[in-house]
């Protein structure tokens, strides 16, 4: 694999995360406990979406096919999307939403913490400008985490539940391969390794401070990195892509 | 000098000061204005049902995120105006709880669907289009806390409104089927978006007192009128067509004539008939009902 096909690579999965979990936080638009909070769950769609533009512009130019950034969104199929499992687990009730977000934004503030310092000018360029809004989605879900876990009986058993479903998804945000590798010795991709521990020392804090027992690595979920999913990507693919692949030649 | 309270409130008025919180006030006057702007902060709400039916849909990025912070902005709306509705002694959760049970309405408009995302184009140039002629009137209004929120409020409107125009133009300039969309849309939106203003004055019993109030400054014939006025010409600039066989240009007035409208469809469907009344409140109290538990965990 030449580094620009790696890098392309890499980019999409970027931007494949943010485009998945900003549609995941848009379906949650009017569905909040209250006003306030839908207002700052559409802002943290609205992030994400905002970022998975930037990746898939870069990405678009790095395929160098002519190909735009949007084309890459709605007109690749299923088994291109590399975004990580847990990114597209459903809105099942709000603690999914928040544990899903701590989870995530957990992992996602020290990727980019390290795609900041990374070689690569464009993807640090990026990481910069969205680390600022990651530390603040972090916040925001470690204090609902925070809340809800010491909240009422029912409230911490919900976070419980939603916690030991979403768990399996997490060791997936570890993996390497090669893609990875060969961009990790170029010093432009993030150590995995590194941020797992960072990860794992910030997650176990919060729980402990939200009163939620951190589940045992059992099995883990595994396969977005070869493109296969759960099957609800394929749903949210479909509602996305709709209008796109259902008139091809317009634009709008 | 005003010596009863009455006389200090119609003082006031006459000197077209804003009434604050504070002020002496009638309780009439008063309980129009919670009626009013809780009414309109729940339309700010409700309105977000039928806009956020495409937001999964939206068809590229950009489309997508301006959608969002437009449906963003309308929930903001919304708590500025529950804020506004607060200082005349209601909290929030009585003004839900009256939305929920129907004690308290929104604008009718919302109770038709989103169908074709030229719908997306046609709610934010007609819809908002409409809101913003009200909502410039209501800048002027006589309630301090209301017109305060107006003024906020209609900064964000007009980009609002041109959101949806350009959705529209660009879909009345696509492909043969883009144009058909938008033409369709347009179809099904004029005459709800016309009769968001409401019958004629004359036949409306809250808008004498309204009116010597101060809380409302020109008729809803007045502003329809100027709503018309600057939409037909729009319609024209992007090529699609006004559904209204008696559409014309008065020279002398130096401005549209149209068809009377259905009001009986307007009053059938305010009064629940409408194609999407039950859909809107069953979602409300749904998702309300849903977070029950973490407004209790929270105690917000
Ligand atoms: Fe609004
Ligand atoms: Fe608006």
């Amino acid at each position: 694999m030449t580094q620009t096909n790696a890098l392309y690579h890499y980019c999409l999965r970027l931007g494949d995360d943010a485009v998945v979990l900003g549609h995941r936080l848009a379906e949650m638009c009017s569905r909040a406990p209250f006003l306030e909070e839908d207002l700052a769950l559409a802002n943290i769609a609205l992030d994400y979406t905002g970022r998975a533009q930037l990746y898939f512009e870069y990405a678009a130019e790095l395929e160098g096919k002519g190909r735009t950034g949007d084309d890459l969104v709605y007109r690749r199929a299923e088994r291109e999307f590399y975004s990580h499992l847990l990114c597209e687990q459903p809105n099942t009730d709000f603690a999914y939403v928040i544990v899903r977000q701590f989870l995530f934004s957990a992992f996602d503030r020290f990727l980019l913490d390290d795609l900041c310092a990374g070689k690569d000018a464009r993807l640090a360029e990026i990481a910069a400008k969205t680390l600022k809004e990651t530390r603040y989605h972090l916040a925001h879900a470690s204090d609902w985490m925070v809340r809800l876990g010491r909240g009422t009986a029912e409230s911490n058993a919900r976070m419980q539940h939603a916690l030991d479903a979403l768990w399996p998804y997490t060791g997936e945000l570890f993996e390497m391969d090669d893609v990875d590798l060969q961009l990790l010795e170029q010093g432009i991709a993030a150590d995995l390794h590194t941020i797992r521990s960072l990860w794992q020392t910030e997650v176990r804090q919060t729980l402990q401070r939200a009163n939620l027992k951190q589940p045992p690595d059992g099995y883990m979920q595994t396969g977005s990195r070869k493109g296969i999913h759960s099957e609800h990507l394929g749903h949210i693919l479909a509602e996305m892509q709709y209008l796109v692949r259902a008139y091809p030649e317009a634009s709008w | 000098m005003p010596t009863t309270t009455t006389d200090i409130f119609t003082e006031k008025i006459e000197r077209d000061l804003a009434i604050e919180p504070r002020d002496p006030m009638p309780e009439e006057y008063r309980r129009h204005l919670m009626r009013q702007i809780s009414q309109h902060a729940h339309s700010e709400v409700i309105g977000m049902q039928p806009e956020g039916n495409w937001i999964t849909r939206a068809p590229s990025l950009r489309a997508k995120m301006i959608l969002l912070a437009k449906i963003q902005d309308e929930g903001g709306h919304g708590l500025y105006l529950y804020s506004a509705a607060e200082t005349l002694g209601i909290s929030r959760e009585e003004m839900i709880e009256q939305l929920q049970t129907g004690k308290a309405r929104y604008s009718s408009v919302f109770n038709y669907p989103a169908l074709t995302w030229a719908d997306i184009g046609a709610i934010g140039w007609l819809v908002d289009g409409a809101a913003i002629v009200n909502q410039v009137m209501l800048q002027r209004t006589s309630y301090g806390p209301y017109a305060r929120a107006m003024v906020r409020i209609c900064k964000e409107e007009s980009f609002h409104q041109r959101q949806g125009y350009e959705i529209m133009a660009k879909m009345a300039a696509g492909t043969p089927e883009q144009h058909e969309m938008a033409q369709d849309a347009l179809n099904r939106w004029w005459a709800p978006a016309l009769m968001m203003f409401g019958p004629s004055d004359a036949e409306s019993l809250h808008s004498k007192a309204a009116f010597q109030w101060k809380i409302k400054r020109e008729s809803n014939d007045a502003l329809r009128q100027k709503f018309i006025d600057k939409t037909v010409q729009q319609t024209e600039v992007i090529g699609l067509k006004v559904p209204d066989p008696n559409l014309r240009f008065n020279a002398e007035t130096g401005h549209y004539e149209t068809s009377p409208l259905n009001w009986d469809e307007f009053h059938r469907v305010i009064n629940g008939d409408g194609p999407c009344n039950r859909q809107r409140l069953e979602h409300h109290r749904k998702f309300h009902e849903e977070g029950r538990w973490v407004r209790e965990a929270c105690q917000c």
